[in-house]
């Protein structure tokens, strides 16, 4: 690993300013962080370590009703909050389906928004990558890729973004707050992170020092409590990151959808709000037909980028047992294995 | 290089050390303070054997800069029995055969005093593996390893009873 000065501020302006030097890295929980160092993917010059900044680690319900999740809040005490995973039990379950035990005691809610793919090829640094070297081409294209995007990629690069946690905050209008030199400014969740384009090495709208100080959630969201739902398919049950993943939230009265929310993990470089398909659901009847109609809208322009083209068949599925999840209602006890769709729950078919 | 003072409690030892900014947790553990009771197995997150528990918390101290911790309370498989008389987690994993070679088990026991502090997963056994996912054994020892879970984990409620008692 490369020599690096280490810096720890003791405020929030102290660390932009400091971050503000190129060559700097925050570093927070540092699960992601020092294993792209270790691998000299990443090498900084200056680390500015934000880990005990103390106004960030807080838990606010704000005057609307909604809520602020500071950013170094760790992924476990936000998913065994109590009162959090009442309001938001799909965001409760993705926390809880990702990684193991020990990285989420560790990893922070600004980091989860900030790790980088887990496409090998990004990982290896004797392979082309255009996202870890601008311009040196995209060794997935063609190479092991049966795991890769199936939407908004480009052939510059057809990683995905690796994070559960985004996928149901995207899908509850989840907004970032930035500090940067010059003050603070608000982004969507949705319009955080970038597609690949032809630059896939910038990831996020964040500019060169800007730190993510919280992700806030809308008083609505706590309105789908009742029938909300995280399901993720992977290559094994437990400690691995999607093939594909669903966030389904509903409001539903008298059998008509009232509110309808769907996002995407494992498809694209972002988490994929499914906005077209929250489209056919809104008004329709809550049965299986609507949510059919719902996966067949949201993956409309899906295309395989590589030797991945079940996973556009397996993603409407896992939209359709999603949404059936979310109407039989939200489980009463988190599932012993989160997110798992091979556990058994009333009312979802088991080749839905 | 660039070093930097770090001030650390291991095991109820206090230590003032200077410490090359680079250096990790885990090799801090082993190469300085010679406790190669922790395991460097993939060094990157992924297997688990280098789990110990910091200011109560279970994580893996590959991934944790030692400069970053300073101030912090170590606890490491060193530290884990009295004396001569075993933790009731290392008792269990002998009682039911929970390892073969033992790489990985400093880190399945501190994982599980981890797993036993946070209270998720009760008495099932899903929840346990699903709890314990994150050490890997390379021996398959996972059934004595659940088993004798369950185990510390009765006689752990027990001696809390007679505590409370």
């Amino acid at each position: 690993m490369r020599d690096f000065d280490y810096f720890r501020p003791a405020t929030i302006s102290d660390a932009v300013a400091a971050a503000a030097e190129p060559g700097s890295a925050y570093l927070a929980g540092g699960t992601n962080l020092l294993d792209l160092m270790k691998g000299g993917i990443t090498s900084p010059e200056r680390i500015v370590d934000i880990s005990r900044l103390p106004e960030l680690n807080r838990i606010e319900t704000l005057d609307d009703g909604g809520l602020r999740i500071g950013a170094l809040v760790r992924n476990a005490d936000l998913a065994h909050d109590p009162a959090f995973a009442k309001a938001y039990p799909a965001v409760a379950e993705a926390l809880l389906s990702g990684a193991s035990a020990q990285l989420r005691n560790a990893a922070t809610v600004g980091g989860n928004l900030l790790q980088r793919t887990r496409c090998s090829y990004f990982y290896d640094t004797a392979s082309a990558c255009n996202r870890r070297q601008p311009g040196s081409g995209c060794s997935a294209l063609g190479g092991e890729n049966r795991l890769h995007a199936i939407l908004g990629w480009s052939d510059a690069c057809i990683a995905t973004h690796p994070s559960d946690f985004c996928v149901p905050l995207v899908a509850l209008d989840a907004v970032v707050e930035i500090e940067g030199k010059e003050g603070r400014r608000h982004v969507t969740l949705e319009e955080f992170h970038r597609l690949p384009g032809d630059t896939p090495q910038r990831e996020t709208v964040l500019q060169p020092g800007e730190l993510i100080v919280a992700v806030r959630l809308p008083a609505q969201a706590a309105s789908f409590a009742s029938h909300a739902r995280y399901l993720k398919v992977r290559e094994r049950t437990s400690y691995a990151f999607a093939v594909v993943s669903a966030a389904a939230a509903l409001v539903v009265d008298r059998g008509k959808i009232r509110g309808a929310r769907l996002a995407l993990g494992g498809v694209a470089a972002k988490p994929w709000r499914a906005r077209s398909a929250e489209a056919v659901l809104l008004g329709a009847d809550a049965d299986e037909a609507s949510f059919v109609r719902a996966a067949d809208a949201a993956l409309a322009d899906a295309s395989p980028s590589g030797d991945n083209a079940f996973k556009i068949e397996l993603a409407r599925r896992i939209v359709v047992r999603a949404l059936t999840s979310a109407l039989a209602g939200t489980p009463a006890v988190m599932p012993a294995l989160p997110a798992s769709p091979f556990s058994s729950l009333p009312g979802v078919r088991h080749d839905a | 290089m660039t070093t930097l003072p770090l001030s650390l409690t291991v095991n109820g030892h206090h230590h003032e050390l200077e410490v090359d900014t680079r250096v990790t947790l885990l090799d801090l553990l082993r190469e300085r303070l010679e406790l190669t009771g922790t395991k460097k197995g993939c060094d990157r997150g992924q297997c688990g054997a280098c789990t110990v528990l910091v200011d109560g918390k279970r994580i893996n101290s590959c991934l944790a800069l030692a400069v970053s911790h300073d101030g912090a309370e170590v606890l490491t498989i060193e530290g884990v029995a009295h004396g001569e008389e075993l933790h009731p987690v290392q008792a269990a994993f002998i009682a039911h055969d929970g390892f073969q070679c033992g790489f990985c088990t400093p880190g399945q026991i501190m994982s599980t005093l981890g797993l036993i502090a946070e209270g998720q997963a009760g008495d099932d056994p899903e929840r346990i593996r699903e709890g314990l996912s994150g050490n890997i054994c390379r021996c398959a020892a996972y059934g004595g390893i659940v088993e004798a879970v369950l185990e510390a984990q009765q006689q752990l409620a027990r001696t809390d009873r007679r505590t409370a008692a």
